[in-house]
């Protein structure tokens, strides 16, 4: 049983991974002046797309909360609005905090507001995939000892690793290198990038690894 | 309370700490006194009368033999760069390019000479000037030599320009502007280009050629210097080995065949390389590529008696000095080293006139050296006494001999040949003379002592591991102390003691540093070893650091919360207090960031509005407004200070220090707000009342000072802020819980009962006199030690954000605030991870709090570059000059050091803090201020009061909080050291890693200082705290 969740976890990483590196490849089979760094804010726009979708997808195909206790239609329409504020208002309040960390408040919004979003699809988006729009939650899954399956712990560790390759990626910024991707928010987002690719990798791994001390209380 | 061991073991730290910084400065920087003498045309020790005579007009101390002189400083010319080889078959890019050089010294050999022209280290363009113009080898680039301007890097000594000037030459410059820093104002005519981008390779070449030839052919000059730069920076971005070098020489070279086309007959030619350049394009060092330059002599009139020798001569760089001094006829500067390069004196005449002519240039600069060496030897000690006994007989010989032989050579005494073999040797003996002088010299000022350096930087390595180790082991018994500090410190006085000794029997010269840092070392030494021995089954120092990274991982994992022992939904509102907090100091980060002083290496950077004073203001309505929100922000500081004390009751009692709290902090608001008001009043506007503001500007802040000392003395003498009402005669069992000052109508509401409640106890104990239960209600005793510290806290602001601009007060503002929701970061994240040790601050409260130190440092407008030192800082209360030196130096150092000091000071509060903001476990209703009981057994023992009910416990939490301060500030200082002393052959290293150590170093004395006042004043309200009970007791 637990190996095959855990199968079909690194599976679906396996998934969120390649699509991750397609955004970066296949839009320059369609378009000729396509690159990451030149044409930066088009591949932030298709990342976020491509990896919502395929996140949503995934969830659906693989139901990995298993309790879909009351389904009737109104209460899913309910709860897929709330996804949306809730993905909105995460959204704004990453700009918030990218803001408050140091990025230009008045000028390249967009690239900010966009890195934000980015920021959201690798973190908030999962959280609201797995763990529906319910911060207690969120509360729980993010505290220590909190996790109750493999979805909650491998959702733990990419948006860490999300966050902190984000963080990371700001340290080149000030150096005086004059490379093409140190202008904002370009390093930033492969950052996060490489951190959630990095997360989608090491969460199987590492759960697979500490199965034995992973003991999860049934809710 | 053990209070005297704790601040020994302090002291006893940053004394390590300061022996290596010390020691590594004394390798790092080379130091020299910059003398403030200079030459002038009528020195006493020009050449004899008789010689003098015949000195043509606009001499002085030599005939002046070129009217005219061009200076080509191409940067980073190598002395590859400018050899021909015509036999080489297959030429590097840097090779060969000069041909034009070659050309004229083979045609003419009498005419033009190619030197090796070695620079000294450090080889950066601007010591390079220096020590081609003042001549002497390097000394720090900007201004920690002693007794210079700190304001600018302008050269305050002596220098060839000046004398130029001073003897009425016209000079002109174009090129690299570091020359305008270095001598402002000094030319008659300039052109600059800025030098600052290296990728740059043609702005400030093609604007030097742009006005070269039109300036030649004017005729408006005497001398005329270029710096190119396009080498340089070819080197440093390509490297020498590339085909934009040859582009770049090839260019140099018609540059040079064109301006030998310009010259006339009585023009002297120079082009020199100011250093040389690795295989890497770089240089700084002192490895031999950096330094071997070349030099290129021309005139159109014969220079040389003889040709050329067959391999090049090398000529130290400061030889250049009294040369062209010499040669264009002004006085040698007065700091001067160098040797005059005499071949260039040899005129046309026959031999021995020809050494008449160089002996008499050599005695000249013999005699300037001599001048220098001695007046060097009055104000410094840094050149060894019998070397210069050496010099000195040296140079007697020689002067003596040199006077004989003139005077043999008036009464012709002597026939050619054995005149010729004489002034042969007198030559080379001053010569030597000359030569050695300046080994002595370079010896003891331009060497980097990597000895010193590595001795330094692991005698902080070594002390920052010592305070980690004390910190984790520190506890209160006598053991502790005595192992730890009793027994390294008698080591250590043990080697100080012996080396005193062997200094008594050698004689030899005693240098302090050095004794107290192998002192140090011993007393370090002693610690380990008695730590050693103390533990030996206790896992060594490699467990300790696997400890601390176990540790370190532990941190990023959010501590678990303790659910179970707060409830969910009490743990849920400490979480979002908490977030807000968390939020609130990211605002107040990001806020700080408008108060950043710029850095000259960003040129795209506009420094911060807030940082110039109002007074430069131009609009009188922003100026009257921004004047007024400083001034509401000095009053919401101390109302805030205010009620705070007033929430925790220590505004209560009628103590001197709560009185000036009540009256004196506004009265120093308003001497403040005056003085703002005078100070950036404009100057016109006032008309009579001029002399009036002359006097307020003065007056209003040594009011501020005044008054801010008044109230510190009184925090010294009676720190206490306690309200202490004795019912043990009067009251009987009931202790109201009295809110302090009423403030509110339901406070009001509140007292009138309890008076009425008052008045009938009153009534009722003196009916059952005798039976008394004697109570002491004391208010404010539970944030006594905070409120101290809060009240120097707020003195201390005070007089800081005098001495900066006015709109520097939002900064320091924002400085408060984040410190405030720091403390409750800390103590709200220590309740939700349950009080384990209440008596240990976290290291990540630590950190952070050094951290955001350093944050103010640049957010109060401060940069770690000389340049951005806030001078005005100086002249707060003072009209015009000091007397002396040191007061401008503390005004400038505590601008400079504002949020150093402040978090120094403050930096008890963290152990503090959790217990002032302690809630009764049982009550939450309860009021804060818990009125403590004496004289019976209550159990609740309050707030600070914790500490004083386990004295060794809190002297041990002092100790290692100051430990761990000191661990943080170490690392923090060992990082700056460590960078220096790698990068010390780097490009930039005396622009941005040598001031970044010092201001960085001082930072750490600053601190640590401040953190010994900080603790100490904590302890002084401990005693005062125990008198009080013991008072009470006897009672």
């Amino acid at each position: 049983m637990k190996e095959a969740e855990i199968r079909r976890l690194f599976a679906a990483n396996l998934l969120c991974f390649f699509s991750v590196i397609l955004t970066a490849v296949l839009p320059g089979f369609v378009w000729d002046t396509f690159t990451v760094l030149g044409t930066h804010l088009t591949w932030l726009c298709i990342c976020s797309v491509c990896v919502s979708t395929l996140n949503i997808i995934l969830h659906v195909v693989l139901k990995p909360n298993l309790t879909p206790k009351r389904s009737s239609f109104a209460h899913k329409i309910s709860r897929f609005l709330k996804c949306c504020i809730y993905f909105f208002m995460s959204c704004i309040l990453f700009h918030a905090i990218i803001v408050l960390y140091g990025a230009p408040l008045i000028e390249s919004v967009t690239e900010t507001f966009l890195f934000a979003v980015l920021l959201s699809t690798f973190t908030t988006l999962q959280c609201l995939c797995i763990l529906g729009p319910n911060v207690q939650a969120w509360i729980r899954v993010f505290s220590k000892n909190g996790a109750t399956s493999i979805w909650e712990s491998s959702l733990r560790i990419t948006t860490m690793c999300s966050i902190l390759g984000a963080w990371f990626g700001a340290f080149p910024i000030p150096l005086d290198w004059d490379r093409p991707w140190q202008v904002w928010p370009i390093s930033c987002s492969l950052g996060a990038t490489f951190g959630y690719m990095a997360g989608l990798i090491i969460a199987p791994l590492w759960i697979h690894w500490n199965r034995k001390q992973l003991t999860y209380k049934s809710r | 309370m053990q209070r005297w061991p704790v601040l020994l073991f302090l002291a006893w730290v940053c004394f390590l700490f300061f022996a290596g910084i010390g020691l590594f400065m004394s390798g790092f920087l080379l130091t020299r006194i910059e003398l403030a003498s200079s030459s002038s045309c009528s020195d006493p020790l020009v050449p004899p009368p008789w010689e003098r005579q015949s000195l043509p007009p606009g001499s002085c101390w030599a005939p002046q033999r070129f009217s005219k002189a061009v200076l080509v400083i191409i940067d980073a010319l190598r002395f590859e760069f400018a050899r021909f080889n015509p036999a080489k078959a297959s030429p590097l890019p840097y090779e060969n390019k000069l041909s034009f050089l070659h050309h004229l010294a083979t045609s003419q050999p009498r005419h033009a000479r190619l030197y090796r022209f070695r620079a000294d280290p450090p080889t950066a363009t601007m010591q390079r000037i220096k020590g081609l113009t003042t001549g002497h080898p390097p000394s720090l680039p900007t201004s920690i030599d002693v007794g210079s301007n700190f304001a600018t890097y302008a050269i305050q000594e002596d220098n060839l320009l000046a004398q130029l000037v001073q003897n009425g030459r016209r000079v002109v410059f174009m090129g690299d502007d570091t020359w305008e820093g270095l001598f402002p104002k000094k030319f008659f005519r300039s052109y600059f280009f800025p030098s600052f981008n290296v990728k740059d390779l043609h702005t400030v070449d093609d604007g030097i050629l742009q006005h070269l030839y039109p300036t030649v052919d004017s005729g408006e000059w005497d001398v005329l210097i270029a710096h190119f730069l396009g080498v340089d920076h070819c080197g440093h971005k390509h490297g020498p080995d590339h085909p934009e070098m040859a582009k770049k020489l090839t260019q140099m070279n018609e540059m040079l065949r064109s301006l030998v086309d310009h010259l006339g007959n009585d023009t002297l030619l120079l082009v020199a390389g100011d250093h040389g350049m690795t295989e890497t394009g770089d240089h700084g060092g002192d490895s031999e590529k950096e330094v071997n330059a070349a030099l290129f002599v021309y005139s159109k009139t014969p220079l040389f008696g003889t040709g050329p020798p067959e391999e090049p001569e090398a000529v130290p760089q400061v030889n250049l000095v009294p040369t062209v001094a010499l040669l264009l006829g002004v006085p040698i500067p007065y700091s001067n080293i160098g040797e005059v390069m005499a071949e260039l004196f040899s005129g046309d005449g026959d031999a021995v006139s020809a050494a008449l002519q160089q002996l008499s240039v050599y005695h000249i600069n013999a005699k300037q050296v001599d001048r220098f060496l001695h007046s060097y030897s009055l104000v410094a000690q840094d050149l060894p006494a019998e070397q210069l006994q050496r010099l000195q007989e040296l140079f007697s010989g020689a002067v003596e001999e040199h006077t004989q032989l003139l005077a043999q050579v008036q009464g012709a005494a002597l026939v050619p040949p054995e005149l010729e073999s004489r002034l042969g040797s007198l030559i080379s003996r001053f010569q030597q003379y000359l030569r050695e002088a300046r080994a002595v010299c370079t010896q003891s000022w331009a060497r980097f002592h990597p000895l010193r350096m590595v001795g330094g930087c692991i005698l902080i390595a070594a002390s920052c591991l010592l305070c980690y180790m004390a910190s984790e082991l520190a506890t209160a018994s006598d053991s502790f102390y005595r192992s730890c500090l009793l027994y390294p410190l008698l080591w250590g006085l043990l080697v100080a003691g012996l080396l005193g000794l062997a200094h008594v029997f050698t004689q030899e010269g005693l240098d302090l540093l050095l004794v107290s840092s192998w002192a140090a070392a011993a007393s370090q030494l002693g610690f380990f070893w008695h730590w050693w021995g103390q533990h030996p089954k206790r896992a060594p120092l490699v467990m300790l650091l696997v400890g601390k990274l176990h540790w370190d991982g532990r941190l990023t994992v959010p501590e678990g919360p303790k659910q179970q022992l707060l409830g969910f939904s009490s743990y849920r509102r400490e979480i979002w207090y908490l977030l807000c907090l968390v939020a609130m100091l990211l605002v107040c980060v990001r806020l700080s960031g408008f108060f950043h002083q710029c850095r000259e290496e960003i040129p795209q950077c506009r420094p911060s509005l807030f940082l110039s004073p109002l007074a430069s203001l131009r609009n009188a309505r922003a100026k009257n407004l921004f004047y007024l929100l400083c001034v509401a922000l000095l009053a919401g500081l101390v109302y805030a200070v205010r009620s705070w004390l007033r929430h925790y009751g220590n505004l209560n009692s009628s103590d001197p220090l709560v009185l000036f709290v009540r009256w004196g902090f506004p009265l120093v608001v308003l001497c403040i707000a005056c003085y703002w008001a005078v100070a950036s009043s404009a100057d016109d506007s006032l008309g009579k009342l001029q002399e009036l503001v002359q006097v307020a500007v003065v007056a209003f802040p040594w009011a501020v000072y005044g008054l801010a000392s008044m109230g510190l003395l009184l925090l010294l003498c009676n720190p206490m802020t306690v309200f202490a009402k004795d019912t043990r005669e009067s009251a009987g069992s009931i202790v109201t819980p009295y809110l302090g000052v009423p403030s509110s109508e339901v406070d009001f509401l509140h007292v009138i009962p309890q008076i009425y409640k008052r008045m009938q106890e009153s009534q009722k104990s003196r009916l059952e006199r005798g039976s008394c239960k004697a109570t002491v209600a004391a208010y404010g005793l539970g944030s006594v030690y905070s409120a101290a510290l809060i009240i120097a806290l707020t003195l201390l602001g005070f007089l800081l954000m005098l001495l900066h601009s006015e709109r520097l007060s939002l900064a320091f503002l924002l400085l408060f605030l984040e410190a405030f929701v720091l403390l409750h970061i800390h103590t709200r994240a220590r309740g939700l991870a349950g009080d384990a040790e209440p008596f240990s601050v976290p290291w990540y409260a630590v950190i952070s709090w050094l951290l955001a130190a350093s944050q103010f440092f640049y957010s109060t407008g401060h940069q770690p570059i000389f340049p951005a030192i806030h001078w005005n800082a100086a002249f707060v209360g003072f009209h015009l000059d000091h007397s002396t030196n040191l007061l401008p130096a503390v005004l400038v150092g505590a601008n400079t050091f504002a949020s150093h000091i402040l978090f120094a000071v403050g930096c008890p509060l963290l152990l503090l803090w959790p217990f002032v903001c302690e809630m009764p476990s049982s009550q939450k209703r309860k009021p804060k201020k818990e009125p403590r009981e004496e004289l019976q057994e209550v159990e609740e023992h309050m707030m600070e009061m914790r500490l004083r009910e386990s004295p060794e416990k809190f002297s041990t939490a002092l100790l290692q909080l100051g430990l761990k301060y000191l661990f943080v500030l170490g690392t923090q200082l060992l990082a700056c050291v460590c960078a220096a002393m790698i990068l010390r052959r780097h490009l930039m290293v005396w622009k941005v890693f040598a001031p970044k150590f010092l201001f960085e170093s001082l930072g750490f004395v600053v601190s640590s200082i401040c953190l010994l006042l900080g603790i100490s004043l904590v302890m002084r309200v401990d005693c005062a705290v125990s008198t009080w009970f013991s008072h009470l007791q006897l009672r």
